[in-house]
């Protein structure tokens, strides 16, 4: 039987993918050329930080949190 | 990773200031980064009427939340720009947030639609006037909220730039040596002179991941989409590097914009403030009456070259 993946939803463009764990936050982002301090880390409803262990049947958002696109919003 | 204040687990490091927090004690720093900033910066009292402006993204959803639950009087505008699906999920968004929260505290929202009130959506306006849409899309913002916070009788209008935008714009305004647009990055813009409300940024102690964890934490629905005028946008750009900066130097858009503040601070003792400049430097549009450097505002330009017949 195939072992199953971690599922994580991505935005900016939005997609899916799948990642083997289990894993540490920090190693995903470094595997997907991330830069923490652009993103969250969602699982479930709660935030992780990133030390924490991500498991295979973990389902995960890597939500962006740079926005804005005028030089002198509102 | 345990929170830096109480037993619990944490939810968000914050290398800048060295230390992580679990949702309880980032939501207590959080308000109280806001609270600091309303007060060090004299931005308004108690019984001052607040407009916030909101987009339905994180930062100003974020803003209004927090104002209320502090017992600040705030009312909301939100500009529908007419872009699509982007337009009509923000909306969305913020029509919810307005009748769950907002209402709730007797706060009320306030829409203009650029569609109906300009004749255009900001995408075709951009068009007809050839400019770029994020460029077109702030002179519509910034007129249409300053002309809602007069008329409303608003004491100051308050917007979601937080310490990302200020530390990205900054940057842009310094490569460009647009000296002259410096004097007008400071958190707190007074009522110059008459037909200009008085605008602040209140979260500008606070990083945008610092706003959307509390956001996420806080359960506010947020917009996460993107607009879609604004790939590759200039400010984009200048934060991605600021993040890279950050990585491997935490703390670096905080001194970057923080010295620059008190830097502004000594100079306007000598140079004389902004509301000297502007007294001297700005006159009424001849057609609305906003303060503008030339005779016709930039606003009134815009709308009366998009109402023109095509030639």
């Amino acid at each position: 039987m195939m072992k199953p993946f971690m599922k994580i939803h991505l935005s900016h463009p939005t997609r899916d993918i799948e990642i083997e764990g289990p894993k540490h936050v920090r190693d995903v982002f470094q595997e997907l050329q991330l830069i923490p301090e652009g993103y969250l880390v969602i699982r479930g409803q709660d935030l992780v930080t990133e030390d924490e262990l991500l498991a295979d049947s973990d389902v995960i958002e890597i939500r962006p949190v740079i926005s804005g696109g005028s030089e002198r919003r509102p | 990773m345990k929170c830096r204040k109480c037993p619990a687990r944490a939810v968000l490091r914050m290398p800048r200031h060295n230390t992580a927090f679990c949702s309880v004690c980032l939501t207590e720093f959080v308000r109280s980064q806001v609270q600091k900033a309303i007060k060090s910066q004299n931005m308004f009292s108690p019984n001052d009427r607040i407009l916030v402006a909101v987009s339905g993204g994180k930062d100003s959803l974020t803003l209004w939340e927090i104002l209320l639950k502090l017992g600040y009087r705030a009312d909301a505008l939100y500009v529908d720009q007419g872009i699509g699906t982007y337009s009509q999920g923000s909306r969305e968004k913020v029509e919810q947030f307005t009748e769950q929260i907002a209402k709730p505290c007797g706060a009320t929202l306030t829409i203009h639609n650029v569609e109906e009130e300009e004749g255009a959506s900001i995408p075709d306006l951009a068009n007809l006037v050839r400019r770029p849409t994020c460029s077109t899309c702030g002179t519509i913002k910034r007129y249409q909220f300053n002309q809602a916070a007069i008329q409303g009788g608003y004491d100051v209008m308050a917007t979601g730039h937080n310490l990302d935008d200020e530390a990205a714009r900054l940057l842009g305004n310094v490569l460009h040596w647009q000296e002259e647009y410096l004097q007008k990055q400071s958190p707190t813009l007074p009522a110059s002179m008459e037909g200009f409300a008085k605008k602040v940024k209140p979260l500008y102690r606070l990083t945008e991941r610092e706003i959307a964890a509390y956001a996420v934490i806080n359960r506010i629905d947020y917009m996460v989409e993107e607009c879609p005028m604004s790939k590759g946008a200039k400010m984009l750009v200048y934060k991605d590097v600021l993040n890279r900066l950050e990585a491997e130097s935490p703390g670096t858009k905080h001194t970057f914009y923080w010295q620059f503040l008190a830097k502004q601070e000594k100079a306007q003792a000598t140079h004389g403030s902004m509301t000297e400049t502007d007294q001297t430097t700005l006159k009424p549009c001849t057609i609305c009456s906003q303060p503008t450097s030339t005779g016709m505002c930039s606003y009134c330009k815009m709308v009366a070259r998009a109402n023109a017949p095509a030639q």
